[in-house]
């Protein structure tokens, strides 16, 4: 495999190189016009048979991916775990196979257990996309991430991203960090101890305990989404207590640099972690994250899509 | 790109000057100036639709120009795959009822510009679409002609024809390069 090609599956951005990386955010770029467009749909993948295959309840992604597809031209087919066979016990490879069996092309995996999406990769030869495994990975939100901190700073590198709140929990917090250091940014992560997983330093972040301290020292802040369907271990004391100490407030917010970016993967717990005046405020580029985030997975649909692996290569010295 | 073969000049700046003044005369009488948008296909079509642009705007009327990558609308990505590679697709206006010529370096075996037509397609009704090239090397695969052409060659299947534009090689011109026996 060459670092210009991503090989069958998008599993996470621990694996990836930076140039598979930035070759993602580039080949994003002409994909948002497509989405501005009167007639918003190219037929890059007519023909094409995907499944979003959905074992966690999911609003924006599913439909970011759905868009993504449509906007490509791809037949999709939607499969959640509430009513289908996961219902009555089906295990995850023999609904693939089923799948498979079907002719499918691609299969949007979401599902609560971390490793999922591999396991999956490892026994069908669909590709594979990991749309969110459990604690793991959630490649696509840190992949939009990068694309909007890039489209509002013009660069990655040598920026300071403070990731906050819930990072013991987070998949997103996992890929961003990955993404981050790759590609040269400064990582920081800041929250409760109950919710900051041990050793975390070792991935090469800087651990910052107070939400003020943050503010001063960050170009970036990424505000995660209090995991409230996770809180009943006693990891914080109360949601209002939550807010006091680490909740981003206009308040907290004068002492930030003017120039800060305020990115939530959603959905907003308003008034928990992050004020609404902020999250609609002039550092919010939140909206933004989530228009990129149709051209972020129509690029990587189109990357993995089509084409033996051993001709791909043949594709860049085109001449017809 | 290779570097093996060898190489023939076809046409030298001089020449590539004195094509594009007629090409562009030939464009201003297709249809009136006001209703023309130029609409050049990545990369060097959209060089040399802008140079044409601006000899007719010469006398007078600014022509709009854009940019097609065709790359989205391709033939052949269950056998070569994705090109890593996705240009700027920019159309400048709204083409219902507009006269629109496409520009692009080569012509060679018509796909690109089938691609092109099915782009431009999705984004209006033009009144009429017409086709201008710098060369014309023959060997269509599909039933496509150009309306105003540079310079009509004939050369090998294995040959390449490379339009040089200033731009982004430095220089005007157009070489032949043939590539031998492949």
């Amino acid at each position: 495999m060459t670092a210009l090609e991503l090989g069958k599956d998008l599993l996470g951005l621990e694996s990836l190189t930076a140039q598979q990386i930035v070759l993602i955010l580039d080949t994003a770029e002409p994909f948002k016009e497509v989405s501005e467009r009167a007639i918003k749909k190219v037929p890059t993948l007519r023909g094409k048979t995907i499944v979003n295959l959905f074992f966690e309840v999911s609003t924006r992604t599913r439909i970011s991916f759905e868009f993504a597809e449509k906007r490509l031209s791809a037949d999709t087919v939607n499969v959640s775990s509430q009513g289908s066979a996961v219902q009555k016990g089906e295990n995850l490879v023999d609904t693939a196979r089923n799948l498979e069996a079907m002719r499918i092309d691609m299969v949007v995996i979401r599902h609560p257990s971390s490793g999922a999406a591999k396991f999956l990769a490892d026994r069908i030869d669909s590709n594979v996309i990991n749309a969110g495994d459990g604690k793991h990975e959630h490649p696509t939100q840190a992949l939009l991430d990068l694309l909007t901190i890039r489209d509002k700073r013009g660069r990655i590198e040598g920026l300071r991203v403070c990731i906050c709140g819930d990072i013991l929990h987070s998949r997103v917090a996992r890929s961003n960090i990955w993404g981050l250091l790759k590609l040269g940014a400064e990582v920081a992560v800041c929250g409760p101890r109950s919710l900051m997983p041990l050793g975390i330093e070792q991935l090469g972040v800087r651990v910052i305990s107070r939400i003020e301290e943050a503010i001063e020292w960050a170009d970036v802040l990424n505000i995660l989404r209090l995991q409230l369907e996770r809180m009943t271990g006693g990891f914080i004391p109360s949601l209002r207590e939550y807010n006091r100490v680490f909740g981003v407030t206009v308040k907290r917010l004068e002492q930030a640099r003017h120039d800060l970016l305020i990115l939530h993967p959603g959905p907003i717990n308003r008034g928990v972690e992050i004020d609404s005046a902020v999250a609609d405020g002039s550092h919010s580029v939140i909206l933004d994250q989530v228009t990129n985030g149709i051209a972020v997975r129509m690029a990587v649909l189109y990357l993995l899509s089509g084409g033996r692996r051993e001709t791909a290569e043949a594709a860049m010295g085109l001449n017809v | 790109m290779t570097s093996s073969g060898s190489m023939d000049t076809i046409m030298d700046a001089h020449a590539f000057a004195r094509a594009l003044e007629r090409m562009a005369g030939e464009i201003g009488a297709l249809a009136d100036p006001a209703d023309l948008v130029l609409v050049g296909i990545q990369r060097r079509g959209v060089e040399l639709a802008d140079r044409l642009a601006s000899l007719i705007s010469k006398s007078g009327t600014e022509i709009p120009r854009g940019a097609l990558d065709i790359t989205l609308y391709r033939d052949d990505l269950e056998t070569i795959g994705p090109k890593p590679f996705v240009g700027e697709t920019n159309i400048p206006c709204n083409l219902d009822s507009k006269s629109v010529v496409i520009v692009d370096d080569v012509l060679y075996t018509g796909r690109t510009v089938r691609a092109a037509l099915n782009e431009l397609a999705d984004f209006g009704r033009p009144s009429k679409v017409s086709l201008c090239v710098l060369i014309d090397r023959g060997g269509r695969e599909l039933p496509i002609q150009a309306d105003i052409v540079g310079e009509r060659i004939s050369v090998g299947k294995n040959d390449r024809v490379d339009v040089l534009v200033r731009e982004l090689d430095g220089k005007d011109g157009v070489e032949l390069v043939a590539e031998g026996e492949g």
